[in-house]
């Protein structure tokens, strides 16, 4: 039973992680119909200017990840004026491909400046283990989880509520329709860009502060696709719960199977997934018979 | 004057070479074809093996995602099952090199297309998100079936004879490669002047106007798979062959954005467009490391960061190509030619 516990508690935490990258996926894809194949590259970029600036620079952590943070907004309104806004109404392949080129120029810039060896993260977020009903925990997990449910709870009131949210929908919606009801599509591009630059950004320090800084951290932009695709790829109630899912079911094969099976089988989830229920759990199905 | 290319009767329209010109320059590029060997050194052999078979691999891709649209992320993986299928072949059942081959590409097709079956229900980015998830599936399995394929440890591969003879070396497997790439690109330029091949560019223009017209979607999407694969198995068994050692690394998911990258530049749905992709990006990175080795004596930091600056001038050069010319290479050669066929009045 302990044993089922502390996988189910480790799954939650890379279930919450997962989500928040799924997130940025999400919103970008709602928004402007892009896959960004540059997400884990984003969460690398967090991860290095926080780094950079705390642990190098020497500046105070709140400080650090506050201009990490406004750092990750100019990123994503340079990338999605200068790279994007070009490719609007382009085929399918140019934009994955112009993401993808997005991605090994963000790799090279962050290895050409860092190096490409492994470092310790500035450690300013508790770390020591923490005792929950038998479950050994480290705290930074909880801190993780918090965050993350935090700026989850954020995301959904600021769709619900404030002017932007409401556009974003909007457009993802009906572009022309958005347009002519004084909209600014190409706005609402930017901002979407830059909201997933910083959750990507916020996912990126979580995650550097538990498999230390280096080019891992941008692995978890590949592992994500399963979660956005299981929870639809517009959906973020979906994003949430396809991140829990998979964190869980990773972490169950991971401890009752093993073989590195875990690593292999949100992909083969994502195959099944793909052939019953194309537009995943929440996702907006568009039928057509071809 | 000339004022374009205009054709009187319809064998001239379809014509693979329908100008004298092009014909001359098909002359001067088999003649150079074949001199080259002859004159380069073994650096030169090197670039030239390796862009022969990424041109090959190159137009397996352009197949399936240039001329049936359908996107496919899996490449390295393809590419991986045809030379583990040709080295294991050669190295555990002693089979002849030359037959390897053939199995491994007959290999890599049904494997294509069972991976291809997804594309019954799925399109675009859903497809293409299918095909990563075989890729590190296929990835996966390697590494994992050590009893098969040896795991993260290399394959090594028998050296291919021939009479006798090693055929391994640089010399000797530049014919080789000359060989099949020469067969694939005959055969995909002849296949896009046949039902199949047409067939597969109605799907890639408008799937649902190409069913009205009464081409079965679905059994020609999984034939655009195989095909592709198969020649992608090529191009991976002939690697394997040729390097006389197959190591999973060479077919991640970097090698599915590289043949990505290649078709982009050199041009979706064109042949000669994956030849010129194939050989623009294979010399890039060896024109950027000479370059880098010729300045680095000046600046010694240069040499530290230059695989970085590669990784950068390959992003740099997908983004702008997509931004500035995205129908690649194939385009701009065009332009160039339709300049000077004009030339001085080009309005």
């Amino acid at each position: 039973m302990d044993k089922f516990l502390q996988l189910t508690v480790t799954g939650l935490t890379n279930g919450a992680i997962f989500a928040l990258v799924a997130l940025g996926f999400v919103l970008i894809y709602k928004a402007s119909d892009v896959i960004n194949f540059a997400q884990g590259d984003f969460l690398l970029f967090g991860a290095y200017m926080t780094f950079g600036m705390v642990a190098q620079v020497g500046i105070p952590w709140p400080i650090g990840v506050a201009l990490t943070l406004v750092f990750a907004v100019l990123l994503g309104l340079v990338v999605e004026r200068f790279i994007l806004r070009p490719l609007i109404g382009e085929p399918i392949i140019s934009v994955i491909m112009v993401t993808i080129g997005l991605s090994s120029l963000l790799q090279a810039f962050i290895n050409g400046v860092w190096g490409i060896t492994g470092r310790p993260f500035p450690p300013f977020i508790p770390s020591e283990n923490v005792n929950i009903g038998g479950a050994v925990v480290p705290a930074d997990r909880i801190v993780a989880i918090i965050l993350a449910g935090i700026l989850l709870l954020v995301f959904t009131l600021f769709f619900r509520y404030s002017r932007q949210g409401i556009g974003m929908r909007a457009v993802a919606d009906d572009q022309q329709a958005a347009l002519s009801m004084g909209i600014s599509v190409k706005g609402i591009f930017a901002i979407a860009w830059s909201i997933a630059a910083v959750t990507a950004a916020v996912a990126g320090v979580l995650v550097a502060n538990i498999v230390g800084v280096s080019g891992v951290v941008a692995t978890i932009g590949l592992r994500v696709f399963p979660v956005v695709i299981l929870g639809g790829l517009d959906s973020i109630p979906g994003a949430i719960l396809g991140g829990i899912i998979i964190g869980l079911l990773e972490s169950y094969t991971g401890g009752y199977i093993g073989g590195g099976l875990s690593q292999v089988i949100p992909f083969i989830v994502l195959i099944l997934i793909l052939m019953v229920k194309p537009y995943g759990l929440f996702g907006e199905e568009r039928i057509e018979r071809v | 004057m000339e004022s374009g290319v205009f054709h009187t009767t319809y064998e001239a329209d379809i014509a693979l070479r329908r100008t004298p010109l092009m014909r001359l320059r098909l002359v001067l590029a088999i003649v150079f074809l074949l001199v080259f060997p002859f004159l380069a050194d073994g650096y030169q052999l090197t670039l030239a093996n390796q862009a022969g078979i990424a041109a090959i691999g190159a137009i397996g891709l352009n197949i399936l995602t240039g001329f049936t649209g359908q996107i496919s992320l899996g490449q390295g993986a393809f590419m991986a099952v045809g030379a583990y299928s040709s080295g294991l072949l050669a190295a555990r059942l002693g089979l002849p090199w030359w037959l390897t081959i053939p199995i491994a590409c007959t290999v890599t097709a049904g494997v294509g297309a069972i991976f291809g079956i997804p594309s019954l229900r799925l399109k675009g980015l859903y497809l293409a998100i299918a095909t990563l998830a075989a890729q590190q599936i296929i990835e996966w399995l390697i590494t994992h079936w050590r009893w098969l394929t040896g795991g993260v440890e290399a394959l090594v591969v028998p050296a291919p004879m021939l009479f006798g003879e090693r055929v391994g070396t640089n010399f000797r497997f530049y014919w080789v490669i000359l060989f099949f790439a020469t067969l694939t690109t005959i055969f995909a330029v002849n296949l896009f002047r046949t039902r199949v091949g047409r067939a597969f560019i109605a799907i890639r223009d408008q799937d649902i106007a190409a069913e009205v017209m009464g081409v079965d979607v679905f059994r020609y999407k999984l034939l655009a798979f195989a095909t592709s694969s198969f020649f992608v198995g090529l191009s991976g068994a002939l690697l394997a062959q040729w390097r006389g050692i197959v190591n999973y690394e060479r077919f991640t998911f970097e090698t599915s954005i590289f043949y990505l990258a290649v078709i982009i530049i050199g041009g979706l749905g064109s042949v000669s467009g994956s030849i010129y992709g194939a050989i623009f990006m294979t010399l890039l990175p060896a024109v950027l490391s000479n370059a880098g080795r010729a300045v680095g004596g000046s600046i010694p930091a240069l040499a530290g960061i230059l695989p970085f600056i590669q990784q950068g001038v390959f992003g740099a050069t997908i983004i702008l190509f997509l931004i500035f010319e995205p129908q690649g290479l194939a385009k701009i050669w065009r332009n160039i030619k339709d300049y000077f066929r004009l030339w001085p009045f080009s309005y």
